[in-house]
């Protein structure tokens, strides 16, 4: 008789929004429990807040007001449970996706915004307390999986974690997608995580598709399964499920800074919209499948609950009264955002004087004001 | 014991400590560094008085070591990264040049990436492939780097320190053919300034300016040619990025004839930039064109023919001469 395989997959709230724990959820229900009702709020809150500003960054994309956006609709669960598990101590690595991370860390997401628009490449400085250790943006797929590990043996070095105080040790979690699993820097990370025991947690989320390349062709197992390669426990879990999301990334962190070293969480979920403003899903992806995901919506599951637990349609109403607001004023604090003046280009090169930097730019300077003499005389 | 006279290997070694002593945050990482002490034993004896923690011998992944780097100098520490031999820092290429030299821009300054990479670069040594090149070029080209060759051991044991204490990425070529020469170390000398070129040598008709292990060959060049009677100024650059135009122009002013040689290959290098600046900031004081000398445009040969490929002290007077007879 055939050996029968359990779910390997942790999954708390089934897609009907019920709550009903699979096999795989028993070691993180600890986590889940010491949630409130002001949190399941808190939870949906955020995750309607960041889809609405979503779309609106998408509306300002198509008006010509971004230069590109980078759409995070789907991935909702994944973000805003992960987000919610990290303590204010850690240090959070993103990919390029990660705006409800961002905006639960507390960097204010018109920051991103202005790295879409082409005023800046940063956007925010992860080293100003507001925005609680959340790192910028890393475009070149995967290279950032590597400064996270980075970070973490410099934790190590510093003493910083594994002390038996979870209020101060300290931890770095990284994200990246199913596509980034294939790069070399990360597998470096894996590697480089493992020797040095690195207090990490390796956040992948599987959204199914790397732009137009499905993860079938990314690998031939389930990537949770890769993490046991390199020594590092991997978990696989729903990230349409805020609940097991938060739970599994809370454990996983908790593990990390009391000294277990790293570990790698794969997180189900799927990106419903186009992989950026650029990019046209239909000519390689199916409806049905893209309709088999919408039907496991993070926020209308979530939604549902609720609603069993006996929250009232004013809850939901003022909800999304509060994220039409929010974007609201982000689409108008959009349209203020200046340029950037030209010799700032030259600011930041380097960190010390450098004199083809400092000739370049007194000579733009000179260039430009010749053309206001011209017409002055 | 103020001075001693020391290979520039071990002049790097005595700086690398030296710099270590100084600052607590200094650490090492490179393939082989710890117990090895490094392929050249350039950091021999460091894990024995530092230990494991300060000096990495981490797993075997070039991309690795300079992105955990990267990471390691966002929590404060300065890494100096050795990368075993010149022609296997490639796979760290996107670390190197899209992300350690952007990052401190990209941050606004708000962060700062005082990471070295050290680099054993450079032919005469009569190695397998991929241990001889010279591959400045690249990374001069990229904006965020800094790049340095000490053609001496009294500026290695300088420049290093000087290397590692700057708060800009810095990549500090070593040419690895002089690792072994002696020369002498002033240990109460004072920071050179690894940004400036300096004449090495006086002569008043034709400059030659070179980086790295090419400067012994060029004063080897200078030597004959002044047994022939010729008078020639040799220049040791010692800053690829930026290159310090001061000297070598006031050279140019005096003599009015250059030769710019290097190992490098010659095709959009070093040595195309500075002529290209030398016609630009000194035409009317040149009296013939400026010639370089460089490794051939091919890949670099097996060992055996590779005393063909590189600038030798006879192909630099073949050049003085063609610059004489303008």
């Amino acid at each position: 008789m055939a050996h029968e395989s359990v779910d390997p997959m942790v999954q708390m709230l089934t897609p009907e929004g019920k709550f009903a724990p699979s096999a795989a959820s028993e070691p993180f229900l600890p986590y889940f429990e010491r949630l409130t009702d002001d949190d399941y709020r808190r939870f949906y809150r955020d995750m309607v807040t960041i889809r609405r500003f979503d779309t609106e960054a998408t509306n300002l994309q198509r008006q010509g007001q971004l230069a590109l956006w980078v759409p995070s609709h789907g991935q909702e669960g994944a973000q805003v449970g992960s987000a919610h598990a990290t303590k204010a101590q850690d240090h959070i690595f993103p990919a390029y996706r990660e705006h409800a991370i961002g905006m639960i860390r507390g960097i204010d997401v018109l920051d991103i915004i202005r790295v879409l628009r082409g005023v800046t490449h940063g956007g925010w400085d992860p080293t100003d307390p507001a925005n609680k250790n959340f790192h910028i943006y890393t475009l070149v797929i995967g290279s950032q999986a590597l400064h996270s590990t980075g970070y973490g043996m410099g934790i190590n070095f510093d003493g910083a974690t594994n002390t038996g105080n979870p209020d101060t040790d300290q931890a770095v979690i990284v994200y990246f997608g199913d596509g980034a699993t294939s790069q070399g820097d990360v597998s470096e990370a894996f590697v480089f995580a493992a020797s040095y025991q690195t207090p990490q947690v390796f956040f992948v989320q599987n959204n199914h598709w790397a732009i137009s390349v499905p993860v079938s062709t990314q690998s031939k197992v389930p990537l949770y399964q890769r993490a046991a390669g390199f020594g590092l426990p991997g978990i696989q879990v729903d990230g349409n499920d805020v609940f097991a999301s938060y739970a599994v990334t809370a454990k996983q962190l908790d593990d990390a800074r009391s000294g277990k070293g790293p570990s790698m969480i794969e997180a189900l979920t799927y990106r419903i919209g186009a992989h950026t403003s650029s990019d046209d899903p239909t000519k390689y992806r199916k409806d049905e499948e893209l309709e088999k995901w919408i039907a496991r919506d993070p926020i209308h599951r979530l939604e549902a609950f609720l609603k069993g637990k006996g929250a009232e349609q004013k809850f939901f109403d003022e909800v999304h009264d509060e994220a039409a607001e929010f974007a609201a004023d982000i689409r108008r604090r959009t349209l203020e955002i200046e340029n950037p003046e030209p010799g700032s280009m030259f600011d930041h090169v380097y960190s010390e004087p450098h004199p083809l930097v400092a000739e370049q730019k007194a000579w733009l300077a000179t260039y430009e004001a010749s053309f206001d003499e011209g017409g002055a005389e | 014991m103020s001075v001693e006279n020391l290979p520039l290997g071990k002049a790097i070694t005595a700086g690398l400590r030296q710099a270590m002593l100084d600052d607590p945050t200094v650490l090492l990482m490179g393939e082989d560094i710890g117990n090895l002490g490094g392929v050249f034993r350039v950091t021999e004896g460091l894990i024995q008085e530092f230990g494991p923690k300060r000096v990495l011998d981490p797993p075997l992944a070039e991309s690795g070591i300079v992105g955990s780097a990267n990471g390691l100098a966002m929590g404060g520490y300065r890494p100096g990264g050795e990368l075993q031999v010149v022609g296997f820092i490639y796979p760290a290429f996107d670390q190197i040049t899209s992300q350690l030299a952007k990052l401190t821009n990209r941050h606004e300054g708000a962060m700062q990436f005082p990471v070295v990479i050290r680099v054993p670069y450079g032919g005469h040594i009569g190695a397998v492939e991929h241990h001889q090149e010279s591959n400045e070029a690249y990374f001069a080209h990229t904006p965020g780097l800094r790049l340095v060759s000490p053609s001496n051991p009294h500026d290695a044991y300088w420049m290093i320190q000087e290397a590692i204490k700057s708060n800009d990425p810095v990549m500090f070529f070593e040419p690895k053919s002089r690792y072994w020469p002696k020369g002498d170390v002033d240990f109460s000398g004072t920071n050179i300034s690894m940004h400036t070129s300096r004449v090495v040598r006086e002569g008043t008709e034709v400059t030659l300016i070179g980086p790295g292990a090419m400067v012994s060959t060029l004063l080897e060049a200078a030597e004959i040619a002044a047994s022939e009677g010729t008078s020639v100024e040799v220049v040791d650059l010692r800053s690829l990025s930026p290159i310090d135009y001061g000297p070598l122009l006031d050279s140019v002013r005096k003599t009015g004839r250059v030769v710019v040689a290097q190992e490098a290959h010659g095709n959009v290098s070093l040595g195309s930039e500075i002529a290209a600046t030398i016609a630009e900031r000194a035409f009317f004081s040149l009296e013939a064109p400026v010639l370089r000398v460089s490794g051939f445009d091919v890949p670099f040969p097996p060992a055996k023919l590779e005393t063909v490929f590189l600038p030798d002290a006879d192909r630099i007077l073949d050049a003085v001469d063609r610059a004489l007879s303008y």
